[in-house]
This record gives C-alpha cells, sequence and structure tokens, in this order.
C-alpha cells in the first residue's frame, strides 16, 4: 500500500498511469450524465408544487456538491503538501481550485435562476447557505490570485496552503446551514434522517447525475495536474525524454 | 519529533484552533444569522425595534383574504403555536399558497399586525409527482378519521 503510494506520488509514473485512467473516467461521466439528463428531463415526473421548474435540481444539487467536493480535495492536498512535503499534492490543489470556483459559480447560477420564480427573488443577503457558498466562491478566488501574486512556485504552495486549510471551515458551514439557522433555503433531500425525501424515479435521475459529475471532475482535475506537473517539472530530465525524444539521443 | 511529525502537529492544532474560533464566532452571532424569526417571539414581543426584519411561518388555511380589484392581501401565518396577521401589497411568489412556508420582511404594526414589504415563498425538501402528494394528503386524512374516531370511542366509553 505505502508503496503503492510512494510510486504513485512520484510524477513520471503519476503522469503515466493518469494517462491511462482518464478516458474510463471521461467515458464514465458522458454515460452518467447523458441517463441523468434524458431520465431528468424527460421521464422524471413533474414535481406537486414546482411543476417542470424542479429540473433545474438535475444542475443545481451536482454543482452544489462538486462546489464542496472540489474544495475538500484541495485542502487535504494541500494539507498533505504542507505535511509530506509532496509536491504532486500541491499539483492537485493548484488544479482543483479553478474547477471548483466554475462549479460554485454554476451552483449559484442555477439556484439563482430558480429561486426567482419559486421564492420570489434572485438573492437574498442574510440567507446563512447563500452567504456561506458566495464565500467559498471568494476563498476560491482568493486562492487563485495568491497563487499568480507569487512567483516561486514553492512559495505560493505553502502560502496557498495555508488559505485553503483556513477556508475549510467554511465546508460544515455551508452543509449544516440549514440545520442550524434558520434559512430560505430548503433542507437536504437525498441525505436526512428518515431517508430521502424524493420519489425514486426522481432520484435515480439526480444521482446518476452527481455520479457523473464526481467522474467529469476526476478527469477534468487529471488532465490538468499532468499539465500543472508538466510545467512543474519542465526542467528534468524525464520531461525533456519525453517532449524532445529526438534531442536526447544525440 | 521528526520535522514530519512537528508540520502534522502544527497543522492539526492551527486547524483544531481555527474551527473553535468559527464556533465561537458563529455562537456569539447566533441571531443575526437567523434569516427570520419565529412567529411565538413575535407574539411575545422578541423583536428589534424601530427595524425591518423577517418573519417565517405556515400560511393558515382559509387565512386568505383578498380585497376585489386590489393587490392588497391580509392572511395569517403560524408556528403551530402561535400565529400572526400579515398585511401585504404587490406581486407574490408562485408558490404562495395555503399550507405554504412563506417569508415576509417589514416591521410590526401598531394594532400588532406585521406589514410586510415582501413575501417570500419557502420551498420544502419534499419532491414527489402529484399524484404521490394526493395519495398522501389521502392517508394523512384517513388517519386523522381514524384518530377522531377512536377518540370519540374511547370518549364515550369514559
Amino acid at each position: 500500500m505505502w508503496k503503492f503510494l510512494h510510486k504513485l506520488a512520484s510524477p513520471p509514473h503519476f503522469y503515466d498511469l493518469s494517462a491511462k485512467i482518464i478516458p474510463w473516467f471521461s467515458v464514465g461521466a458522458l454515460a452518467f450524465i447523458a441517463y441523468g439528463t434524458i431520465a431528468g428531463l424527460f421521464f422524471a415526473p413533474a414535481d406537486y408544487q414546482q411543476g417542470d421548474a424542479f429540473r433545474i435540481i438535475y444542475v443545481h444539487v451536482p454543482a452544489a456538491y462538486l462546489s464542496m467536493l472540489a474544495y475538500t480535495a484541495m485542502a487535504v492536498s494541500a494539507g498533505i503538501g504542507l505535511i509530506w512535503r509532496m509536491k504532486l499534492a500541491h499539483a492537485v490543489a493548484a488544479a482543483a481550485a479553478p474547477l471548483g470556483a466554475w462549479f460554485t459559480f454554476l451552483a449559484l447560477a442555477t439556484g439563482s435562476i430558480w429561486g426567482r420564480p419559486m421564492w420570489g427573488t434572485w438573492w437574498e443577503w442574510g440567507d446563512p447557505r447563500l452567504t456561506s457558498e458566495l464565500i467559498m466562491l471568494f476563498l476560491y478566488f482568493g486562492y487563485m490570485a495568491l497563487r499568480g501574486a507569487i512567483d516561486d512556485t514553492a512559495k505560493a504552495d505553502r502560502a496557498s496552503a495555508v488559505l485553503a486549510l483556513v477556508g475549510a471551515v467554511n465546508i460544515p458551514i455551508i452543509h449544516f446551514s440549514v440545520e442550524w439557522w434558520s434559512s430560505l433555503h430548503q433542507g437536504p433531500t437525498l441525505v436526512r434522517e428518515g431517508g430521502p425525501a424524493i420519489v425514486p424515479a426522481m432520484m435515480y435521475p439526480l444521482l446518476a447525475m452527481i455520479i457523473g459529475f464526481s467522474l467529469l471532475f476526476a478527469a477534468l482535475l487529471l488532465a490538468r495536474v499532468r499539465s500543472e506537473v508538466l510545467y512543474r517539472e519542465r526542467r528534468t530530465h524525464w520531461v525533456r525524454k519525453l517532449l524532445m525524444p529526438s534531442e536526447e539521443s544525440t | 519529533m521528526k520535522p514530519r511529525q512537528q508540520r502534522m502537529l502544527a497543522v492539526g492544532l492551527a486547524v483544531a484552533g481555527l474551527a473553535i474560533a468559527a464556533v465561537l464566532t458563529l455562537r456569539a452571532f447566533e441571531e443575526n444569522l437567523m434569516f427570520y424569526i419565529e412567529i411565538s417571539d413575535v407574539v411575545q414581543g422578541n423583536v428589534p425595534q424601530d427595524r425591518n426584519f423577517r418573519v417565517g411561518g405556515l400560511v393558515v388555511e382559509d387565512s386568505v383574504i383578498r380585497k376585489p380589484g386590489e393587490l392588497e392581501i391580509e392572511f395569517t401565518v403560524t408556528d403551530r403555536k402561535n400565529e400572526l396577521t400579515i398585511l401585504y401589497s404587490g406581486l407574490l411568489p408562485d408558490l404562495f399558497r395555503e399550507g405554504q412556508g412563506i417569508i415576509a420582511h417589514g416591521q410590526l404594526g401598531d394594532n400588532g399586525k406585521f406589514v410586510a414589504d415582501t413575501v417570500l415563498a419557502k420551498h420544502d425538501e419534499n419532491y414527489m409527482p402529484p399524484e404521490v402528494a394526493d395519495s398522501l394528503a389521502r392517508h394523512v386524512a384517513d388517519k386523522a378519521a381514524n384518530q377522531t374516531v377512536a377518540e370519540e370511542a374511547t370518549g364515550s366509553a369514559e
């Protein structure tokens, strides 16, 4: 197990292994998202209160879930990078940030579009769920800005890792905001006491979308880490050999 | 201690300290983090003075009074313990209906009625097609009917 992890942490080995994994994740993501989209839009019944407008959950819920998963992945990688001085972990954290920011934006945008007809408002300042999710978007922006502001990669890794860990305190706040405080946003539907509060015909496409989005995130993250690794290792022997095989042989 | 263990301890303590700080801060601002105030608190007078605030509750069945030809509407909300009458003039969200959770923003008038400038509908976490909702409502009604019958039976036995 440790041997496998050590081997995985070596950039050339990661570079080879990820090339083999990415196609599988991509095909899986495509299959799950295709099923979820078709079943969610055409086969799931309309909601008793919201009618067809409820179908936005098939984008909104996976996006919101991934926005938090991406931050968790970023913070854990940053922590591993700090403690074990693992360069690959810092590369993962750096690669996760823009993806997480996009998922956060998508969750906020779809929520706002749905909120206008259903709640009667685009946005409500003071709602704990909405506010904590917006704070996460700013944390992503801050993380990326901090990385961009420091030229030295090792210094940027360490400084941004601290910021990522500090911001991680927001993750449980986002998740429990609707339970701890009174809010406009409704409580959890899938993970709650007494089982999911959604009929199976509506739930399966939603679960498929969540799995599909997760696989898509994994594939995009690996692809981004690959290019990040190439850039970071640009002066090493194996990258030169990879990119300019002819030069090496002469 | 090895340097790696020292770093582990430092990161662990920093995260733990931060979590405690966050918990304390959130507890200190507890009241301000509430998006709305419960009806019972409003009825008991636990409301900010001279400041707008939000109240949340369920619209009581058959309590909505509309004046013909006007936007003005009067309805009662409840938290199943206390009730509060709300006056509002304006457009209502799609989900506004009797039995629905709503949030109103405004001020408490002198007559004990809440004058709202905004009314938002709160959606619940349940997703189901209309047929399922109907049969659920029927089950609840049946259960309630059975209960009344049972209560009457025990009542007459006494």
